[in-house]
């Protein structure tokens, strides 16, 4: 395990979390990895990322304080349940959502999929370049993921999140928990 | 079968203990209506998700009963859900269809529960025990079906085939969201 997810892992520990679910990516596999490894996390492997929106309200209102991860084409899918539930409802998760597509196709036309030199797959490269006005629009408190300052980006979100009620979010670029250390 | 007969029944033997997630639509405002709680929690939009919020309510609050009253159209709307709440096997979780073949809320306007049976969805899924209450039964098979549901560990699911047709001026819910999310929260941690 890397350092970064260790790092990341002791953080979300140390501050209180306790319900953890979300659908995989393989820009967050190491830690995804960890809460296969050691059924003490509880990890719930949701069928939908906005099933895991629904089972962190729920999670929530039991008491629990929820993370969820998720590639950002499932808080795509997420948009509702995110406005009209969470947000709504006023019910706090931390979301470390991972950044596909980061940039987006950068003036390229997403249809000329032959073409090379695109950031990432052709599927990623609408959502990656919404992404941060996605979260933005939702009015969700968020913030580029740092990994030599994991911790206390957790720590000051985690504090966010219970001062305004609300989800807040991690974003997550490629490198970050994939790389290295395994 | 009324739906909101069956809704009542149901509430009925549940207990007034019991963690209540209503899903969206009519449901809610006829549960609503019939007598609220404050252990209810009445989902207002976000379709679909009232089993996946009850799911994350009766893993957090593992001895306290969680009951889900759903509709036919949000059951399939969330229907790997119910892979999800089988394959957690939640002992303390019962979940209620009341399915009118249709979309109540909306006009009426059919949903596909007509052409399968979502109680053996529920039970191939792996619900440790399912039944299925038709239409034209009666409300004591529904009652003895409502006692039996409780009646032994979860997940369970009780499918309720109810009419068709909404009550005409029925009461909305008059807390606002946030209210009703606390107040789930204070009871659910006491």
């Amino acid at each position: 395990m890397s350092d970064v997810t260790q790092d990341f892992l002791g953080a979300l520990r140390d501050n209180r979390f306790d319900f953890f679910a979300g659908v995989p990516c393989s820009l967050l596999k190491t830690l995804i990895a960890a809460f296969d490894r050691d059924p003490s996390w509880g990890y719930v492997s949701a069928v939908r990322e906005d099933s895991a929106c629904g089972l962190a309200v729920g999670a929530w209102m039991g008491g629990k304080r929820p993370a969820l991860f998720m590639q950002n084409s499932g808080f795509g899918v997420s948009v509702n349940a995110l406005a009209s539930l969470s947000r709504m409802y006023e019910c706090p998760a931390l979301m470390v959502i991972s950044w596909r597509g980061e940039g987006g196709d950068d003036g390229v036309p997403v249809a000329s999929t032959s073409k090379v030199g695109f950031v990432d797959a052709a599927e990623h490269l609408q959502m990656g370049e919404i992404t941060p006005r996605l979260l933005d629009l939702l009015e969700i408190p968020w913030r580029l993921l740092d990994p030599h300052h994991a911790a206390a980006q957790v720590a000051e979100l985690t504090k966010v999140m219970e001062r305004t009620s609300r989800p807040v979010a991690l974003l997550v670029r490629k490198g970050i928990f994939d790389g290295g250390g395994h | 079968m009324k739906r909101m007969d069956a809704a009542r029944a149901v509430l009925k033997h549940a207990g007034e203990d019991a963690l209540v997630v209503v899903c969206n639509g009519m449901i809610g405002r006829e549960v609503w209506t019939i007598g609220d709680r404050p252990t209810h929690f009445y989902m207002i939009g976000s379709m679909g998700l009232a089993s996946s919020i009850a799911l994350g309510l009766a893993l957090a609050q593992p001895s306290k009963r969680v009951v889900c009253v759903d509709g036919d159209g949000n059951v399939l709307m969330g229907l790997g859900v119910l892979a999800s709440i089988a394959v957690a096997k939640p002992k303390n979780l019962f979940h209620v269809c009341l399915d009118n073949e249709a979309h109540g809320s909306t006009g009426d306007q059919r949903t596909i529960s007509g052409s399968l049976h979502l109680d053996e969805v529920a039970r191939s899924c792996g619900y440790a025990w399912t039944n299925r209450v038709d239409g034209d039964a009666g409300a004591e098979a529904l009652e003895v079906a409502a006692k039996e549901l409780f009646a032994g560990e979860g997940p369970r699911f009780l499918l309720a085939k109810v009419e068709k047709g909404n009550v005409p001026g029925i009461g909305r819910v008059e807390l606002t969201p946030p209210q009703l999310s606390a107040r789930m929260r204070a009871h659910a941690t006491r």
